[in-house]
Parts: structure tokens; sequence; C-alpha cells
């Protein structure tokens, strides 16, 4: 994620040229001129917008001034393999385009190293969550057409199926794909092995947090009774500061969501003020990034399957922090799902941003206030000026199906019930 | 919770006004506040006090975002109804997007309720057989013609069970938790509960989530707003809401006619096939009962009589694999009967490891949102020529459907999230290319050229895929009303004196 500030006067034009790589507010031209997503074959989703923060002045209500920020520009995009290979090629292929866009950041040199100025731009999340670590761009694209191809040999030839067994039914659409792959008509490439250098790397993750967790266990422990008493004190104290949104913002965020599937998310709020909000959101986040990545890599975040890729980064010393999620559904889906299922998770991570909605020992309360949560999430939800999916009418649940149907057509031995259960998939 | 003081809430809330099989709907423009204010002060306006013997006749008035702003009333009150409520059901181009009103179902195409047609009121009679005419000219009184222009005027069949293609219908209501006998206003309730707190539908009370829905709240020292109910939460502010509630109106157009052809030509004419299509389209047969099986233990908020337990007592529970009842028929889509756990858990221990998001047993596990934020009291009457002249060539061409009408207290959870995440949505419940068969609008999405498919799951594993669903209901009109309280048509009625 690059995060750049805006120069004086330069956000208007800047938005004028960011409308233009859509077809219509909300939906991209995925080969306009500017980035033409769609020449990268590694990237799932991508967006730019601008980080103009309306709720600033929020934290005066615990007497502190805002802090000195500037308007900036954000350029996220979630890819296969290594960020720095992805930049690289970005630069390479979409240079003048991303050079039109960040001359209108401060201190942007246009002749001089892009690669270079926008990594030394880059933000590092905080916390990354990947609905399925590992499925690649291409992957969803040949699962998706094999499943279609499936169902549509399905549907033609229903009538001389419908009096075969499950067994048969499952060995004819294997010669099936058998005879369309070997037309090239299908392609199912083998799965890439996972880089080495990665494996370690997450590996020594995996290992490091647990034991640094352990040895913290004494300290946390005898921390724990003072830690309570300094949250319950601020819990009863902190400010709600949850007005109505402004109708013309909904509207205008309205207007940007609902042309897929699938919708963007982006909002931004402040970091409640004093260290003890400040480490405690560190540390919760950090707690957050390790159960995406080990534990929740597998279609789900906690109980909520229609999460593709999200992000929490800090910005400002910590003084902020942004929020960009792509999802399946309405916003009011989107919304229910966190309300009702994931509450207390959202409660430990956002009860430390400035006016949440009140919580009781950190994971009670809170978002269950469905309509103050609701005001929460629209008032500090930002526009996505340019938002591209590279799989559009693909639900993160259909991802999962396809590649279960993959596995079938892979299999070279299924009993009986496993059949059943896969050709219920088509 | 204080028990509701029915002399205050209009009687559509808590009768359906079954007996009274007679209706019409009057759309109209208010022409001079003054008049319409007159004839608000003086209109008959039933409550939902219960009469013995039952009233012959009821009169019901709303109000859209517009008609409030005709009447005058002051823009710092109307800020504080929902957001949908002020947009309105056709004022953005992405509610359409939302609920489906695209292509054939637009809003440009409707009859009333389009951006250059939309009513101020809505005005609802409903009379015993034969007394409509009578209570028409009652109703008008005197400074009715002065009042109001007629925008549209909407007559309806008598009431019977059956809706225009057949079906019995009108089966499963919300039971509304008058008492606030829950003991877990706000907690997690895991199993399925027809039993639905007072707020969801009423303005002004305890909802599901044990809050407040969105609600004009007026400060004290306004004389005007003298004679409203203090709001529960906030004692100091008067309750705009309270009593009221949020009436969702919709003309849908049914093609009576299409809809049998299109079953014919899918089972070759046979008969007993093609009712059965049509059953599992809409997930009941003909006669009401539901295609999977009664639940053993009863369900909070289902009657015990024999007749509730065959059509109602049930959940989807015992057909997980959709054999019984379709996952995209229709009634499974609108009612999803879910609990906050679905499908319920085994103690504390297997609540928390599933509340973690572990212990999923296949792919289609939680894949629906609890239904108990998502339930709406429905009050449609249908129109157009009734069923008894169903064969008659010679009114085939006249149109006939339903006003679909629903109470809710949250427009947006409520009606608009029924309507996307389940009506309309080609990915519910795991499903793909499809949406509500009976109401889906079967427009292509972005990555999905079509979306008129319909899947019958089956026994051994293979579905069955009915496809090319032709497009059985259009939207003809609609719009977003306050049903208020008879404190608030007082002040409504007063608000210039």
């Amino acid at each position: 994620m690059v995060v750049a500030s805006l120069a004086a006067n330069r956000e208007g034009e800047l938005r004028s040229l960011l409308a233009s790589m859509n077809v219509r507010p909300g939906v991209v031209d995925p080969h306009n001129s500017v980035v033409p997503f769609a020449q990268f074959e590694r990237l799932h989703f991508a967006r730019l917008l601008v980080l103009a923060d309306s709720t600033l002045d929020d934290i005066r209500e615990h007497g502190v001034p805002p802090p000195a920020v500037v308007t900036s520009l954000t350029f996220l995009g979630d890819c296969d393999g290594a960020a720095d290979d992805f930049l690289a090629d970005l630069v390479q292929r979409a240079g003048n385009g991303l050079r039109r866009i960040f001359s209108h950041c401060e201190g942007f040199a246009p002749n001089g190293d892009l690669l270079r100025w926008m990594k030394d731009h880059s933000q590092p999340p905080a916390a990354m969550y990947v609905n399925w670590i590992g499925r690649t761009v291409e992957q969803i694209r040949e699962e998706n057409f094999l499943r279609n191809a499936l169902a549509e040999y399905l549907d033609k030839h229903w009538a001389a199926l419908a009096v075969q067994s499950p067994r048969q039914i499952w060995e004819e659409l294997i010669a099936f794909v058998r005879d369309e792959v070997e037309a090239r008509r299908l392609d199912l490439t083998p799965p890439q092995p996972t880089p080495l250098g990665w494996w370690l790397r997450n590996l020594i993750h995996f290992v490091g947090v647990p034991v640094i967790l352990l040895l913290l266990t004494p300290a946390l422990i005898l921390y724990l009774p003072v830690f309570l008493y300094q949250l319950r004190v601020r819990e009863k104290n902190d400010p709600e500061i949850l007005p109505r949104p402004d109708l013309n913002h909904v509207k205008h965020l309205a207007d940007l969501e609902d042309h897929d599937v699938a919708n963007q998310f982006s909002a931004l709020g402040g970091v409640k003020p004093g260290l003890f909000r400040r480490w405690t959101v560190t540390f919760l986040v950090w707690l957050l990034d390790y159960g995406a990545r080990h534990i929740f890599n597998r279609g789900y975040l906690t109980r909520v399957n229609t999460i593709h890729f999200a992000r929490w980064v800090f910005l400002d010393n910590k003084q902020r922090l942004f929020f960009a999620s792509n999802y399946d559904g309405s916003l009011e889906s989107y919304m229910d799902d966190f309300i009702n299922k994931v509450a207390w998770g959202l409660n430990l991570v956002f009860s430390n941003g400035v006016g949440y909605p009140r919580t009781n020992w950190l994971i009670l309360d809170g978002a269950k206030d469905e309509q103050k949560f609701k005001r929460y999430i629209r008032r500090h939800e930002l526009p996505t000026e340019v938002w591209y999916n590279a799989h559009p009418g693909i639900t993160a649940f259909d991802m999962e199906r396809n590649s279960r149907i993959r596995e079938g057509v892979e299999k070279s031995f299924m009993r009986d019930e496993e059949i059943r259960e896969w050709l219920k998939l088509i | 919770m204080p028990p509701v003081d029915t002399s205050d809430v209009q009687g559509l809330i808590r009768y359906g006004y079954g007996k009274l099989t007679e209706a019409c709907f009057f759309l109209l423009r208010i022409d001079s506040p003054a008049a319409a204010r007159q004839w608000l002060k003086t209109a008959p306006v039933t409550t939902a006090v219960e009469m013995k013997p039952p009233p012959k006749v009821a009169l019901q008035v709303a109000f859209t975002c517009e008609g409030l702003q005709a009447l005058q009333v002051p823009d710092e009150v109307i800020q504080g109804f929902s957001p949908e409520f002020i947009s309105g059901m056709s004022g953005e181009e992405s509610r359409s997007r939302r609920l489906g009103d695209l292509g054939a179902n637009a809003p440009s195409q409707w009859r009333w309720g389009g951006w250059d047609k939309i009513p101020h009121a809505l005005v609802m009679l409903y009379a015993e057989p034969g007394l409509l005419e009578t209570w028409k000219q009652t109703v008008k009184g005197d400074s009715w013609d002065e009042a109001f222009s007629i925008l549209d005027y909407l007559e309806t069949e008598p009431l019977l069970d059956t809706e225009p293609f057949g079906f019995k219908d009108g089966i499963s209501q919300p039971k509304i938790d008058w008492e606030g006998a829950q003991k877990s206003a706000g907690g997690a309730k895991v199993d399925y509960s027809n039993l639905v707190a007072v707020g969801e539908f009423l303005l002004g009370y305890s909802n599901e989530y044990g809050k407040y829905s969105t609600r004009p709240l007026v400060t004290r020292g306004d004389d005007r707003t003298a004679g409203l109910l203090p709001a529960e939460e906030d004692p100091d502010k008067r309750d705009l809401g309270r009593n009221g509630s949020y009436l969702v109106f919709r003309q849908l157009a049914q093609d009576v006619s299409g809809f049998w052809r299109f079953m014919d030509q899918q089972t070759k004419g046979d008969p007993a096939a093609r009712t059965k299509l049509a059953e599992a389209m809409v997930g009941r047969r003909m006669n009401g009962e539901p295609l999977v099986p009664a639940s053993v233990l009863p369900i909070e908020g289902i009657e015990q009589d024999a007749d509730s337990v065959k059509l109602n007592q049930f959940t989807y529970a015992s057909d997980t694999e959709g054999t019984g009842c379709p996952f995209g028929a229709h009634i499974r889509r609108a009612n999803p009967r879910n609990g906050d756990l679905p499908y319920g858990t085994d103690g504390l221990l297997s609540r928390l490891i599933r509340t973690l998001g572990f212990g999923r047993k296949g792919i289609r596990d939680d894949l629906v949102s609890s239904t108990r934020f998502h339930r709406l009291l429905r009050r449609g009457r249908p129109y157009g020529p009734g069923p008894s002249s169903a064969g008659l060539r010679s009114v085939e061409n006249q149109e006939r459907g339903i006003h679909f009408i629903c109470l809710n207290a949250s427009i947006g959870r409520q009606f608009e999230f029924v309507q996307n995440a389940w009506i309309m949505g080609t990915k519910f419940d795991g499903l793909s290319e499809e949406s509500d068969p009976l109401l889906g609008n079967r427009t292509p999405v972005p990555g999905c050229s079509f979306t008129n498919a319909f899947t019958l799951p089956q026994e051994n594993g293979f579905r069955q895929r009915i496809n090319g669903l032709p497009q059985f209901v259009t939207v003809r009109g609609g719009g977003y009303f306050f049903l208020p309280s008879i404190r608030v048509l007082w002040y409504l009625a007063t608000i210039g004196d």
C-alpha cells in the first residue's frame, strides 16, 4: 500500500483523473489507459482513493488536538507472490499512468525512480487477512471456468445422466474434462510449489509468536488486573461520537456500491489518545495478524466467509488506523455479519478508535448496538474512487466450491459417498 | 417494557383485516395542506383496540417523506427518519440496484412511485363485502376534493386465502411479542424463534437487539409536539415514531398464465409434474403445506393447534441438502428460519467453538444470516381478476398480482435486506446463477451472463437445474411510507394551527 501526501490544491484534479479510469462511478474500466489493471495477471483486487478524513476533529472530545495530517492518496492492491516483484512489474507496464497519478503528490519527481519512490511511500499492513492463502488469480479463473463447463455439461446431458449412478456420472465428467484439457479448451495449471523462503519465514512466525507470548505470559498475568482497571475506567468515560453521517456522503458511498456481487470497503479513523489504547490496539492487531496468517486462512475469518482480502494499516505514527476490505454482498449484509457473527472481534480492535460505540470488557456490546455501529461505519467510510476486482461475479464461497470441484476431477479414486458430496457442488 | 397502548396504534399493525375482504388504496398528492389537515382531523382512522363485535370497516393513513414535507413538517423532524425513508424506494439508483428494480422493474417504468410520480399519502380502506362504496364516501368527507388529487387508485380483489398463482398465501407471520415475554432481549437466540420483539415492527419499542430503531425524536419545548409521548430510551425527548411503523408498498404484477405455461413446457404438460415443479419453486404445496416435515419440538412463537403445527412448525435443519425444499425456493429465501447459530449447538463449549469459526460441518455450513433481524409483517392484498376466473381467456390480458404491503421498524435491515440478500441475491445460500424463482428479475450480473436458473437438489447428489425462467413478476409501483400513531396523526393535523 502506497500512501503519499497530496500537493497543495491538486485534490480536485486528482479526483478527475481517478474518475477518468471508471466507466461510471463505482465501475472501473479494467483496460483504462492510466492503470490497465486487467493486464496484471497476478492482481486480485486494487483500489485508489483519497484519504480525506472528515472525523479528524473527533479527538478533541478527548481534550487532544487533532494530528497535523495532510490529505493523502493511497494505492493498494492484493496480488499473488512477492509484493516487490509485483510493484516492479507495475512500474514496468503502467509507469506512465502511475506517474500521472503520483504527480499530484508532494515531492514527486516525474523523472525520478518511480519504483524507489513507491517503495519509500509504502505502508506495511499491521494485519492482513487473505481468504485462502496461496489461491492464485490463475487458479480462481481456471477453476471457475471448469465449474461453468461442468455445469453446462450437466444441463445439456441431464436426461442421459439422470439415469446413471453417481459413479458413472463422475467418470463421464472426468472423461469430459480430460478431453477438454487435451483440446486446450480447459486449463488446469498445476499449483506452483510454495517458495522455500516464504515457507520458512511463515514457519518461524508460526512458532515464534507463541514463544514470545509464552515468555510474556508471567508479565501479562501480573499486568492483567491493572489492565482491566485501566480498561474499565476508559470504557466508562471514553466519549461515543456517533452523529448521523451526512446523507450526501452516504449517497455518494452507495453510488459506488453493488455493481458486482462483491464490494469494497475503505475506512479511516483516529486511535484514542494515550499509551494504553495505542499498546492495546498494537498488541491486538498483532494477534489478529497471527490468527489471519495461521488459523483463519482457509475461507473463514471466524464465522465470516465473505471477505476476500482485508488489511489494517497504521498511519501517522499510529495516530490513525486505516482498514480496507473486499467482501461479498451488500454493505447491509456485511454489517449484519459484523454485528451478528463477529461483533466481539470488531470490538477488540476498533473499540480503541475514537468515538466507537461503548464496549464492555473489550468484547461485549460495542458493535452489538446496531444503529450506532452502522452510523460509525458509514461515517468513517471513505469513497473508494477506483476499485478493480479480477473476479467479477465470483464470491469467496464460489472459489472454495470451485476448488473442491477441481479436487474431485483430479482424484483417481473416491468412495461413493464422496462422489455424492462432490456432485452436489456442481 | 410498558404494554402497548393499542388506542394509539393504527390497527393494521395488529390485524390483517381478514374479515374485511374488500379494500382499496388511494395514492394521493396533497394540493392544499390546510384542507388535508382538515381532512385528517376528522378522518375516522381505525386503531388496534380489540373491538367486539369487530369493525365492519377500517381506515388507515400513511405518508411518504414528500407527503410529510407537503404537510409542512419541519425539516429537523423529517431528518430524524431513517435514511431509506427519506430517500424513498425509487430515490437512488443504488437502491434500485439492491432491490432488483432494474430492466422491466425499473422505477421509470412504474405506474406510480417513480421519481415524477411519488405519492404524498396512502389512504387504505377496508370493508366487509358490499360496504366499501359507502365507506369511501364517508371517509372522503367535505375537504377531500380540495385537499387531494388522486395520483393513482388501486382496487383489490376480494381477499381469499390464495394468491394469483393459485397458492395458499399469508400463512407465515412473525408473532409479535406484545407483552415483552422474551427473556433475552438483545441476547443470543441460538435456535429459530417466531416470537419477535415489538420493536421490530412498532417504532419506539425495544427491538431484537434490545435497542431502538431510527425515528424522529424531538426536543421538548415545541408546543406542537406537546401531545406526543416521551421516548423510552431518552425521556427528555418526544418520540414522533412511537406506536408508528414504516410501511413498504410494492405493486407486483404476476404473469399467471406465463407462470403455468412455463411449468407446462418444462413438464410436457404432465399435470402432477407441473404442480410439483411450481410447488418446488414456492416451497409449499398449493394447499400451503411445507415441503419439509414438521419439527418434533415446538417452535417459540408458533401456536400448538393442528393447523399451525402442520403449516408452520418447521425449520430447514432437517433439510440441509435442499432435497425436500430447494435452497432457492421462494419461502426458503424469504424466511430461511435460521437461529443465531444455525443449526443449533450442544452446549457452551460447542457454542464457543462455533463462535470462533471452527467446527464447520461442510462447505454449506452457516451461509445464511440469523432470521430474527430480518422479519416482515405482511399485509398484502391481491388485485386483478381472481383465481376463480383463471381459466377465462377474456381476462388473460388484464393485469393481476399482489399489492405487497409490509410493516417493519427498519426498512434497511428488514425489507431491503430480505429483498436484496435473500430474494434478489444470485448467491443466496451458496447458489449461483439464480434469484428468487417467482420474484427474480433475471437480469445478468457482472461475470455471470444469466440468472434465470432454478436448482433442484436430488437425493443422489446430482442436481436438476431448470434453465431459462422468464420473469414472472414485474414491479409496477412502490413507495416507502410512515404509518403514524394516532397521536402523531393529530400532530400532523394540527401542525399549521
